[in-house]
């Protein structure tokens, strides 16, 4: 059974990490531009969503990583390939 | 956001070593800090490089440092924490069997600062030496120091962290990651055996060579003297080094504890090494301890490499915040990579 992801939580999960309201979260939200986030802030975030998700994300991944929603796509693609698996 | 059972491990993360204290038990008996007279503010940096009180404080929780005057060694550093180290354990220096300094800024390739030590505070004979671990030599000197009384090949360890890393900083853009984070001071503890049901009770050690470029001084590939590297420049892969030290405060409490057959919530202080108050803040928030459990005083000092648990854990205990029985949490992590933590039950 494939459980869906939610994207309450993860904004949840953002606000706490980056200090802000979680309405602020949202798809179109640049890391760096929109929520103010620096370096520090996304190795933090990034490694509360591997924890939470139990996910691994490599360094070009990370790198690739501008906005809440190449997060958002990179969780879907993950959930997508264990509900195959 | 804490965790309530063992944290994920990374499939890269190499695994724990753990052991438990053995043979006669060890305890901390008495702590000296020392720390330079100058102080560099974060608005004194402002004039020597771009950057900003602001920007420095957000990212790093530090306000002030204190910098050694041109020609301060690390030995007169080490020797002024030793000197009220001994005075507090009611110690005298020809009682001490050995001398260990940790240091990541020795003031040259030998002699070692522990035999000057030895010469200048007079403990004839002893046995005295340095030991090269980065950031994480206070936690493995004092490991060093516990077997050696567990095993009684001694009574009395004098065990210090020291350092004058300002003369490996330089003050300019291209190094100001660096160079707003560190700073001098030396802290160091009299080891000796515990009194009944107090002391260490267990110990993390280990290293990731791995990441042997994640935190340098100078040239590695060749070494500083092949390289002709006068003026070695400690340098830092920032993020690396962030993700790194969270992951490892966090494996290390619950390796630790679970050595120790204790659970989390049973650390009275955890004192980790003052590297950065972000790393410190989000590996407390997910190992599951409030901040009124954790020891902080890195926006006084900035990191001091070895010397940052003694100062934290001097000012923790000045403060009134150790009592006898309380189990503290010392853990810390370097360059190399290297980690070590100790779980002590306070005498």
């Amino acid at each position: 059974m494939t459980q869906e992801l939610d994207f309450k939580e993860l904004q949840n999960l953002a606000a706490e990490i980056l200090g802000i309201d979680p309405n602020e979260v949202q798809l179109d939200k640049s890391f760096q531009r929109d929520l103010a986030a620096d370096s520090l802030d996304l190795v933090e975030l990034i490694a509360a969503v591997e924890d939470k998700y139990d996910v691994e994300l490599s360094e070009e991944t990370l790198e690739g990583m501008k906005s809440i929603r190449d997060l958002w796509v990179f969780l879907e693609e993950k959930q997508k390939s264990k509900a195959e698996a | 956001m804490a965790l309530t059972t063992a944290p994920r491990v990374r499939s890269d993360a190499l695994p724990l070593r753990t052991f438990k204290a053995k043979g006669r038990p060890s305890a901390i008996f008495g702590l000296g800090v020392h720390a330079p007279a100058r102080v560099l503010s974060n608005v004194d940096l402002e004039s020597l490089m771009e950057t900003s009180d602001q920007w420095i404080t957000e990212r790093t929780g530090i306000k002030r440092r204190h910098i050694a005057e041109p020609g301060t060694t690390t030995f007169s550093l080490a020797t002024e924490a030793a000197r009220k180290a001994l005075a507090a354990a009611r110690v005298k220096a020809e009682e001490v069997d050995a001398i260990i300094v940790a240091t990541s800024s020795p003031d040259g390739p030998f002699p070692s600062i522990a035999c000057r030590m030895q010469d200048e505070l007079g403990a004839p004979g002893s046995y005295a030496y340095d030991i090269l671990a980065a950031c994480t030599g206070f936690v493995y000197a004092l490991e060093q120091a516990d077997s050696m009384i567990a095993s009684e090949r001694a009574d009395t360890v004098l065990v210090v962290g020291a350092e004058v890393l300002s003369r490996m900083l330089e003050y300019s853009n291209e190094y100001r990651h660096t160079a707003v984070i560190f700073g001098d001071g030396a802290g160091a503890a009299v080891v000796r055996p515990a009194p009944a049901g107090a002391g260490f009770k267990a110990w993390c050690l280990g290293g990731d060579g791995r990441g042997y470029a994640q935190v340098t001084a100078g040239n590695v590939p060749l070494g500083a003297y092949a390289a002709k590297d006068e003026r070695p420049i400690i340098d830092m892969k920032g993020p690396d080094v962030f993700k790194f030290a969270v992951d490892i405060f966090i494996r290390q409490a619950y390796a630790i504890a679970q050595e120790a057959g204790i659970s989390i919530e049973d650390i009275d202080l955890f004192v980790p090494h003052q590297a950065n108050y972000r790393i410190i803040e989000a590996a407390a928030r997910r190992i599951g301890l409030p901040m009124e459990r954790v020891a902080v005083n890195i926006e006084e000092y900035g990191n001091t490499s070895t010397a940052t648990i003694p100062l934290a854990l001097h000012d923790a205990v000045a403060a009134g915040r150790v009592k006898s029985g309380d189990r503290v949490l010392l853990a810390g992590f370097g360059s190399g990579l290297t980690w070590g933590a100790g779980l002590l039950e306070w005498a």
